[in-house]
């Protein structure tokens, strides 16, 4: 399959433009589960807001949270697919650019010392391209997460050392929760990146922020773990917004990579309860839209 | 746990009977303010031509919509999505927001500390506490950009907003000292070592 580039720049636009639009069901289901369980009072009026929210956003064709956040897109080339991987990145960042001027949406992107804002959602290496291969023949799958800054700005890692073990890791995302507060706009993913080398924890922590809920860790110890700490964040009492209550976090999520006989990385990175994704599927019969 | 209607601006009096888990509805107007906002009117020694006094401001920077000056967008911008972003980043300008324009009420999401809670005590203010990310609710609230000020900083303008039954927010931190989100803080603190030894972690 040869990949048709104004398709793409297409679909990236429009990739942006939904997911800021429509929380994925995986999502609104996890509203579900803890609206139903949720025991304080002012958390139950704020969880009925954030539910409320979701429904005004999709009845008025409104974003849901203004901020629009880092633009990330995840690609994955399937077998067959024959692309010009240059112009690829480049057609993705001129949908980007078009979403953003065309809609319009606040730019939230600027350079980190003049704070410049282009007014494009885009800067230097922004978007954030992802690109991997996968199996399914003659898909290029196209994920677009909008990436908040206040989940974002509670990023933590920690080198710890095998001595300390999987103490150190249980403790680290507690404290980072605690530390987190509300100002990661709970309920939130906490995802959790282990192993590997420092910036690989760091983007594994990532993919599992963004995982979709009821999703589990491939590795049979990472599932284990992370149903554990799925439980333990939500007896902190941080609750929706940091205002007390027990939905602190929809889950836990692990992601994790084999690392060196003398290391123990632990990154954490949150996605706030606003979790928006959205996913195509470009195929020989036309783009399918998904989360 | 009562609620209040305040048509803004508002005056001491009416700040100071605000008691936190009290409920607030705001109208007629409210000013938006951010980081850059913040950092250029105190930092970097720029002024506003707004009056603040008395004023609630909300960490805000919306989405707008360039459009014709109008009797319907007299500021040349149609509001898109306005919503409301972490605080606690600003947690600094509290007390210059008071003392040097007379700012009453701050509206936010995800709490101040306790220097704002000072300032709150000393000046007569109080934090409401909006629910962050519910941006779509928000805008149902803003009936029209008045104004704008400081707009070579867009998104990080300051915005002079119509408002409409702005609310219910909720006092998280008054004037007298309280603040719901040290309450919070204190208990999950108390709760870590409970939670760390459910998960087998010694003390």
């Amino acid at each position: 399959m040869k990949i048709d580039l104004q398709a793409v720049e297409d679909t990236a636009k429009e990739l942006y433009i939904r997911a800021l639009k429509v929380l994925p069901p995986d999502i609104k289901q996890g509203f579900g589960r803890l609206v139903t369980n949720e025991t304080g009072a002012t958390a139950k009026r704020v969880l009925a807001t954030m539910v409320q929210n979701i429904a005004v956003a999709e009845q008025t064709d409104n974003l849901l949270c203004q901020d629009t956040g880092v633009p990330i897109y995840n690609l994955w080339i399937g077998k067959g697919v024959e692309v010009d991987g240059q112009a690829l990145k480049q057609a993705i960042r001129r949908g980007c650019e078009r979403a953003t001027r065309e809609y319009p949406l606040r730019s939230s992107v600027v350079h980190p010392l003049t704070r410049k804002n282009e007014h494009t959602s885009c800067g230097i290496e922004v978007p954030v391209i992802h690109i991997d291969f996968s199996d399914e023949l003659d898909n290029l799958r196209i994920e677009m997460i909008p990436k908040g800054s206040g989940s974002e700005n509670n990023s933590f890692l920690k080198m710890a050392v095998p001595a300390d073990g999987i103490a150190a890791i249980k403790t680290f995302v507690i404290d980072c929760v605690l530390a987190a507060g509300g100002k990661t706009c709970p309920p939130t993913i906490v995802g959790v990146g282990l192993g590997g080398t420092s910036d690989l924890a760091v983007a594994l922590a990532k993919r599992a922020a963004t995982r979709p809920l009821g999703s589990a860790c491939a590795d049979a110890a990472g599932a284990e773990l992370e149903q554990q700490l799925s439980i333990a964040v939500n007896q902190l009492g941080v609750g929706p917004q940091g205002l007390g209550g027990d939905a602190t976090a929809f889950a836990v999520h692990i992601e994790l990579a084999a690392t060196h006989i003398t290391m123990n990385p632990i990154a954490v990175n949150m996605q706030c309860h606003s979790a928006r994704r959205a996913r195509a599927d470009i195929t020989p019969t036309g783009v399918a839209f998904g989360f | 746990m009562a609620h209040h209607e305040l048509t803004m601006p508002a005056t001491e009096a009416q700040v100071r009977a605000l008691r936190v888990n009290d409920t607030v509805t705001l109208q007629q107007r409210l000013f938006g303010i951010r980081d850059a906002t913040q950092i250029h009117m105190f930092d970097r020694g720029r002024t506003t031509r707004f009056d603040l006094r008395g004023h609630a401001v909300i960490h805000t920077a919306p989405n707008v919509r360039k459009v014709e000056r109008s009797d319907a967008f007299p500021a040349g911008y149609q509001p898109v999505c306005v919503g409301t972003t972490t605080s606690d980043r600003m947690e600094r300008f509290t007390r210059p927001l008071m003392e040097q324009y007379g700012v009453r009420l701050v509206v936010g999401k995800g709490g101040l500390r306790e220097a704002s809670a000072q300032a709150f005590q000393d000046l007569g203010g109080a934090y409401l506490a909006i629910i962050g990310g519910t941006a779509a609710l928000e805008t149902t609230w803003v009936e029209q950009i008045e104004d704008v000020d400081l707009d070579d900083l867009n998104p990080e303008s300051l915005w002079q907003f119509r408002i409409r039954d702005f609310g219910p927010l909720l006092v998280a931190m008054d004037s007298h000292g309280a603040s719901l989100y040290d309450g919070v803080r204190d208990a999950a603190q108390a709760r870590r070592a409970a939670v760390l030894a459910s998960l087998g972690v010694p003390p």
